[in-house]
């Protein structure tokens, strides 16, 4: 066995470099500190959209896009269908896990001020796949076009109707006509496994990349503490050290995954009826609910403004400004990160008390 | 100039040509009276009549356009109409096919010769002049067509109306008959499905003793009128012993077991040899009929019994997160079966309603299985998550293991 693997190692390496290629993970390392955990959320978080590339490639086998098939092809895939419960199961915990691995990533990323020069571009391909995650998420909302999803999908396409100018073309481009219909549902399933994953896999390979060539942040705080006690620095090899680590905590992750789809089985609601009114108290997936809160409170009109409007163009505002947060930050004034760091920390809490709120009221 | 000044002329006639078409001199003294000369415009606006353009001369003669004329017997003033003359002075119109078609082609024209044949009609007729005409259903300057939910002889008011003078024991003293009616159908599951379900087709009064020709249903007739919604209950009954027996006995058909105007929603406790049972009523222990109100009873309850126990699993399997919803699909059709026995029931014969009841078991057995076989996955799946999480917890331990070691080999060396 070992001769084997010696043997293709050696044959890869006479064609390709094997050797060269893995060197730059070989002299990787992972800076050692009291907040070194918080580099494991990247890793988890691609280990989750490994699971999501993996389950939905098995989904796929079964799945039917179209308005009369796609209800019963994933109520066959949870009934029917060995272990089809735990596939679809685990690929709708995955994808909201990602989301929320994804969203902790970003505000860690944001807190150890990872996104400094030279790593801008790291920060915003980030932000980018971040954006991509939510786009899969709704997307994907729609796929087992039950009642809930049908009407939630109704909802957030209105929003994006709402977008001055452009708004109805968005929305009919969303919807491929003025309603949500099976047209809708094709087009949805198109995104979800041909156009996001295309541009996520060139935007990931970016982010990694440029993980790889710019390696891994120190915080400036413990950066300043080892230029003073440079014996307390301590660094530890990516390769194996940390990558087993990961593995662990990936181990780890793969358990509660396990747990969740086991326990808490993702639920298959009643099929979708375009004729039916729609039920009380629907509400988006939980990453979007702090933004359809926000645009609950808004009042309809603000002066001489429509209400919704502003908050739509406001999120839209606040979005292109998150993206270009590490070229905002004010070079010039002394400690200007801590401004940046209050707009984080303001930014996390309304979300979180958005999302709480909007999860209890009726 | 002269043409203009012919256009204003004309413009002037048409003017007052319009003023005297539109002046109502009753309207103008009676809206100024106390009730129950009171007849406002407003009132008079919203009346049937005047929307199709009738005026009050239409009913009560005269010349509305006229103040001295207007209470002219040379112009055919009536006056007050008297209640006996009403009907046929209704019917004159509504009587009238060739005059109706010109106001609503699809209203019937039969009502006066239908209120000859009523109790009320025939009462009118032999002098009683306390009997309902048509002004005491119908209103007499706000009529409206029963369409309209304002009317009060629309579906949800007939039975207000009706009891105006039904509930009132001392208006009906005279006439010797109950005045209960309207608290025993208040009760009732009709009126119930009427009022709180909204449902307009549910029976009020008038269903079942008719409007214009009413009249209690006899002994004899009162399945009749029942059987125009309850059909085959009705064919049931008519093929099965108790048909006889009740006509025998002279009891009525479905009245006997479920009341007439107090009709309460039928339930199993009905049938058997309990304490709310209707069948001991006739039926005593030791006789055939005895015996098999016992069995259809009995079969009732183990079918209600197998689709509750059914639901309590597969409301456990859909509480785990469970697919069942097809089980839940199937479970609908057995207590369909049940409903099914409940009429199969109007048959008296068990052999008939078993039928029914072993479908039902049938349906409830499979998805208690398909019940247990779920809750049997969800064990299966539970096991399968803790060895799974044994695993990962033996592989996490043995990864941790396998760093210290590495590195402490790494240190030494």
């Amino acid at each position: 066995m070992r001769y084997a693997a010696t043997y293709v190692r050696d044959w890869l390496d006479e064609r390709f470099g094997w050797d060269e290629l893995l060197d730059p993970l070989r002299h990787k390392v992972v800076p050692l500190h009291r907040l070194s955990y918080w580099y494991f959320l990247g890793g988890i978080t691609l280990f989750l959209f490994i699971i999501q590339v993996c389950t939905g490639i098995l989904l796929l086998l079964y799945y039917r896009p179209s308005a009369n098939e796609a209800f019963e092809s994933v109520k066959y895939i949870t009934t029917q269908v060995q272990f089809g419960w735990l596939i679809r199961s685990v690929h709708s915990w995955s994808a909201n896990l990602m989301v929320f691995t994804a969203f902790a990533h970003m505000f860690s990323v944001l807190f150890l001020r990872a996104y400094r020069k030279p790593r801008e571009l790291t920060w915003v391909s980030g932000v980018l796949l971040l954006f991509l995650a939510l786009g899969f998420g709704f997307s994907g909302y729609l796929l087992p076009w039950n009642t809930l999803a049908f009407f939630a999908t109704k909802v957030g396409t209105d929003v994006a109707g709402q977008v001055p100018g452009i708004g109805h073309w968005i929305l009919v481009f969303l919807r491929g006509g003025d309603d949500v219909t099976g047209a809708t549902l094709t087009r949805f399933f198109g995104f979800h496994v041909a156009v996001l994953p295309g541009i996520t896999t060139v935007l990931l390979g970016l982010h990694l990349a440029l993980v790889q060539k710019f390696g891994i942040s120190v915080p400036p705080r413990v950066e300043e503490e080892w230029q003073y006690r440079p014996e307390q620095k301590k660094e530890m090899k990516f390769f194996p050290n940390f990558l087993l680590r990961e593995v662990m905590a990936w181990y780890v992750g793969l358990g509660a995954l396990a747990a969740l789809a086991a326990i808490y089985p993702w639920e298959l609601g009643a099929k979708a009826d375009p004729f039916a009114p729609a039920p009380a108290g629907i509400k988006p997936e939980w990453y979007f609910l702090w933004a359809f809160q926000t645009l609950k409170l808004i009042p309809s009109k603000i002066l001489v403004f429509d209400g919704e409007l502003l908050g739509i163009l406001g999120m839209g505002v606040a979005g292109a400004l998150w993206l270009a947060l590490p070229f905002l930050e004010p070079k010039r004034m002394a400690r200007g990160y801590r401004l940046l760091t209050g707009v984080g920390v303001f930014g996390l809490v309304y979300m979180f008390t958005m999302t709480i709120y909007g999860w209890v009221a009726k | 100039m002269r043409n203009a000044l012919a256009v204003i002329a004309c413009l002037a006639l048409l003017a007052a040509a319009s003023a005297a078409a539109e002046k109502n001199v009753c309207l103008d003294c009676h809206s100024q009276m106390d009730a129950p000369l009171k007849v406002t415009p407003a009132e008079f606006a919203q009346n049937i009549h005047a929307e199709k353009g009738l005026t009050c001369t239409s009913c009560h003669g005269g010349d509305a356009a006229s103040d001295e004329n207007a209470m002219s017997r040379t112009a055919g003033f009536r006056g007050h109409i008297e209640r006996r003359q009403v009907p046929e002075l209704c019917g004159s119109c509504h009587s009238d096919a060739a005059k109706m078609r010109q106001y609503n082609p699809s209203l019937r024209t039969d009502q006066l010769s239908q209120y000859k044949t009523s109790v009320h009609g025939k009462r009118l007729a032999a002098g009683d002049a306390k009997v309902a005409v048509c002004t005491d259903c119908h209103t007499v300057h706000d009529i409206r067509p029963a369409s309209d939910p304002r009317s009060s002889v629309h579906p949800l008011n007939v039975a207000n109306t009706c009891k105006r003078c039904h509930a009132d024991a001392a208006y009906m003293k005279d006439y010797k008959i109950p005045h209960d009616q309207y608290a025993a159908y208040s009760a009732s599951v009709h009126y119930k499905a009427m009022h709180d379900g909204g449902d307009l087709s549910a029976p009020t009064c008038t269903t079942c003793h008719g409007n214009h020709g009413a009249a209690p249903p006899g002994v004899a007739t009162v399945e009749n009128v029942c059987s125009t919604c309850h059909v085959f209950q009705a064919q049931l009954f008519d093929a099965s012993p108790h048909k006889k027996a009740f006509a025998a006995a002279g009891l009525a058909g479905c009245v006997t077991c479920h009341s007439n105007h107090r009709i309460v929603q039928p339930n199993d406790t009905m049938v058997g040899t309990g304490a709310n049972s209707v069948c001991t009523n006739c039926h005593a222990k030791g006789d055939k009929g005895y015996q098999t109100a016992e069995n259809i009873a009995g079969r009732f309850a183990t079918l209600a019994g197998e689709i509750a126990e059914s639901k309590q699993l597969l409301t456990r399997a859909a509480h785990s997160g469970m697919e069942v919803s097809d089980a839940e699909m199937e479970l609908v059709a057995a207590s369909d079966s049940l409903t099914k026995a409940r009429v199969s029931l109007h048959s008296f014969n068990d052999a008939r309603v078993e039928e029914d009841i072993a479908a039902g078991l049938k349906t409830a057995k499979k998805t208690h299985q398909e019940g247990e076989a779920a809750l049997k996955q969800r064990e299966f799946r539970r096991m399968g998550l803790l060895v799974s999480l044994a695993t990962i917890l033996v592989t996490v331990a043995a990864l941790a293991f396998y760093i210290r070691q590495m590195e402490k080999d790494n240190s030494q060396s």
